[in-house]
């Protein structure tokens, strides 16, 4: 017969004694749970095709800038309001700059192709939101953020900053261009909506 | 009263009057704090309304400011600060170590809250909750929060002390209860916190100085050893209060006290490190280090939380069926007290923070996941359920307990009383559960206007977003009612209740069942017959509900997996 008492009750003697079966059963099935959370990351480095690692390393703001600057004047298409659509090769590395309150340049991709997305900022935080595929990063400002991207649909697609960098925050919108490579070709020189 | 003494009839703990006069004037701060945080709580969620949109957007951002520093910090830490007088000196019925430090403690934490509340209401610090570096506020900001950490690590201190004088003292027998014991784990990870606050908030004050440098980086990895840590002093001080309140309303009792203590020890360990899972798609760290922080350690936190999880509502099943409800697997659950609102605020907190906060919040947490979750609407959801439904839901429970065997007085308003958990908890489940929702369809945290009227490309979510926020909106309103209750009740109740008659008064208008008739059963218990322990043991109800839990839990884990694989492929 076992004696219980409350946890405002100062337990007297020794408390250090085996506990019931079904609690110790359920630590059990606790604990192997935990070890299935904790295995699925490894394995989805290993097997699943999304992986935050990346290339980083710091970088300075104006450095980065001077970068996004030249890879927009090597492989600009056309402009769309005032943001110049840019056009680089499969495999190359791209560049998307955050800044108070905008993305830039506005990419235009090929379905199917990987390329390295360099993400940084040029003054606060902001956040890289994908839509509508609900894709998410983190823009810190000194640091640029390699990511290895394939895009698998065909689409026009936007940027929403969704980390707040100030009063024009909601205002912050980019854009992102995904054809089909067979239309590739063909819709080169008509990027403009 | 004697030596500065007086008994408490109900549970004839030996009550310091400076621990009286401390926990009353927190509880106080703590409800002023809240009123403040809620009246910018219904003003950014009338925002967030599409239907609604309130605010215009400079006042947005300033009061989503004010809503997140004043809930996350002065509501919560002045409340349990409360919390460590009441499981420190009252529970071991000791004295409060140097109550002149304990008041210049509150009175820098006062103090530092007016001036953090000053700076957000004037415009000094548009920076909301989180400041990331280099967003800039005015340094009085900073040194408001420097004040306020700095008072509350004081009583922290002298919580320690009271720990350390109670048994020079030979005020309690044996070990100390194990609400005591949860309480000093928080306190622990109190100082963790307060230190990584220190860390950050000391540069970032001289920074706004003009003399030194901060890194955007570094600031986020180590604020969030501040702002993920101080949730974490929220869930071991919620668990502890959860044990209190299951002991004063049907007598719940321990099952096991190595488990639920070694549980409390894993949090110590290993959940300061959970921190991390707000840098999972950061660019300054590393894979193995993301791994590392989130699973190796914070999932070892999980499994304390998993087992809180199982034997707070075992010991609530057992302590029913001791006092004769041992009816088929629920019988207890059944007839337990609902119309008590510390046990209904009880219930509700368990079911929300586990099956709402907990679940989602690993899940979010796992590094690759996080790609679809992180500064989506899903953050929020989470944590509403967590310290909302959780922590907040749980304290205000307490609180109907609180001003009884505290304040003296009965519960004011006591009908309504009654029904304030349902409205408040009911409220946040739905709210937390459709916030959560529209973050699956990416709508951004944080957000003045997902319609992006103005920006340079048009932008529009799917219908259904519209909808799912419309009912967040209805819940958040409900819970907002819940929340003004609440106040209403608690402020009605301390400057205008009836004081608790004398001892022995068959009136029970205005108090809790767990008063009335206190279900402590010191000694004479009757014990249950280990022969008759069915298959699942004496706690039959609590192994259904447990499993579930895990079904849930299993279920929406692997169907984020699934929509994380069909995402673009990132590596």
């Amino acid at each position: 017969m076992e004696r219980y008492h409350t946890g405002i009750e100062s337990p007297r003697g020794v408390w250090w004694r085996p506990a019931h079966r079904t609690e110790k059963i359920w630590v059990s099935v606790a604990f192997a749970w935990c070890m299935v959370l904790f295995a699925m990351m490894p394995i989805w480095h290993l097997k699943g095709g999304q992986n935050p690692s990346g290339i980083r390393h710091r970088v300075d703001p104006r450095a980065f800038q001077d970068r996004v600057e030249e890879f927009i004047a090597t492989y600009k298409v056309g402009e769309d309001r005032g943001f110049p659509i840019v056009e680089p090769p499969p495999g190359s590395d791209i560049y998307l700059l955050g800044r108070m309150w905008s993305w830039t340049p506005i990419l235009k991709l090929r379905k199917g192709a990987t390329y390295t997305l360099h993400l940084s900022s040029l003054d606060v935080n902001h956040g890289f939101n994908l839509h509508p595929f609900n894709v998410n990063f983190q823009v810190v400002p000194g640091y640029d953020y390699g990511l290895r991207v394939t895009p698998t649909e065909a689409g026009d697609f936007r940027i929403v900053c969704n980390e707040f960098c100030g009063i024009g925050h909601h205002l912050m919108l980019g854009r992102v261009i995904v054809v089909d490579e067979d239309a590739a070709v063909a819709a080169r020189t008509g990027g403009e909506r | 009263m004697k030596n500065g003494f007086r008994t408490c009839p109900t549970t004839g703990l030996r009550v310091h009057a400076q621990a009286d006069a401390l926990i009353k004037a927190n509880a106080v701060a703590a409800t002023v704090a809240l009123l403040v945080g809620g009246i910018a709580a219904v003003l950014v969620l009338l925002t967030r309304w599409p239907a609604v949109h309130l605010l215009d957007a400079v006042w947005f951002y300033r009061l989503l400011t004010v809503h997140g520093m004043t809930m996350l910090i002065f509501f919560i830490l002045f409340f349990e600060m409360a919390v460590l007088y009441f499981a420190g000196p009252v529970l071991l019925n000791s004295r409060v170590p140097a109550p002149r430090l304990a008041w210049a403690a509150f009175g820098l934490m006062v103090a530092g809250a007016l001036v953090v509340e000053w700076a957000m209401w004037t415009g000094r610090a548009d920076v909301l909750f989180t400041s990331y570096v280099p967003l800039r506020a005015h340094p009085a900001y900073y040194l408001g929060v420097i004040l306020f950490a700095v008072g509350a690590l004081a009583v922290v201190g002298l919580f320690f002390a009271s720990l350390v004088v109670a048994r020079r003292e030979r005020t309690y027998e044996g070990s100390v209860p194990l609400v005591t014991f949860g309480a000093a784990t928080a306190a622990i990870i109190a100082v963790i916190t307060l230190g990584h606050g220190a860390a950050i908030y000391v540069p970032t004050f001289l920074w706004s100085l003009g003399r030194a440098d901060v890194d955007p980086q570094v600031y986020r990895l180590v604020w969030w050893g501040l702002g993920h840590a101080s949730q974490q002093i929220n869930v071991a001080a919620m668990v502890a209060v959860w044990y209190l309140l299951g002991a004063l309303t049907v007598g719940a009792v321990v099952l096991n006290e190595k488990i639920s203590r070694t549980a409390f020890v894993l949090y110590v360990l290993f959940i300061s490190m959970a921190a991390a899972h707000h840098l999972l798609v950061d660019p300054g760290l590393g894979p193995a280090w993301k791994v590392a922080n989130t699973s190796y350690f914070m999932y070892m936190a999980v499994l304390a939380s998993l087992i809180h999880g199982f034997t707070v509502p075992a010991g609530i099943e057992l302590g029913q069926r001791l006092r004769g409800f041992v009816q088929g697997a629920f019988g207890w659950l059944r007839r337990a007290p609902w119309g008590d609102p510390g046990f209904s605020s009880l219930a509700f907190s368990v079911v929300i923070f586990g099956f709402v906060g907990g679940i989602t919040g690993v899940t979010f947490g796992t590094e690759q996941i996080n790609i679809i979750a992180h500064n989506t609407l899903r953050v929020p959801g989470h944590f509403h359920a967590t310290v909302v439904g959780g922590t907040a839901a749980a304290f205000m429970g307490l609180t109907y307990y609180v001003v009884p065997l505290v304040f003296r007085k009965r519960v004011a308003l006591w009908p309504l009383a009654r029904i304030q958990p349902y409205l408040f908890a009911g409220g946040m489940f739905v709210f937390s559960v459709a916030m959560t929702f529209a973050g699956t369809f990416g709508v951004p945290r944080r957000h003045w206007d997902i319609t992006f009227a103005g920006a340079p490309f048009d932008l529009q979510f799917s219908p259904a977003v519209d909808l799912v926020l419309g009912v967040m909106a209805l819940g958040g309103l409900l819970a907002v009612v819940g929340g003004g209750l609440y106040i209403l009740i608690t402020v009605a109740s301390v400057f205008f209740g009836r004081p608790l008659a004398a001892e022995g008064s068959a009136d029970a208008r205005g108090l809790p069942a767990g008063i009335v008739a206190p279900p402590l059963r010191r000694a004479a218990a009757p014990s249950l017959d280990p022969d008759r322990a069915g298959r699942f043991g004496h706690t039959p109800g609590t192994a259904i509900l447990v499993a579930v839990f895990l079904a849930a839990f299993v279920l929406y884990y692997f169907v984020n997996w699934k929509l994380l694989s069909v995402v673009w492929k990132i590596g």
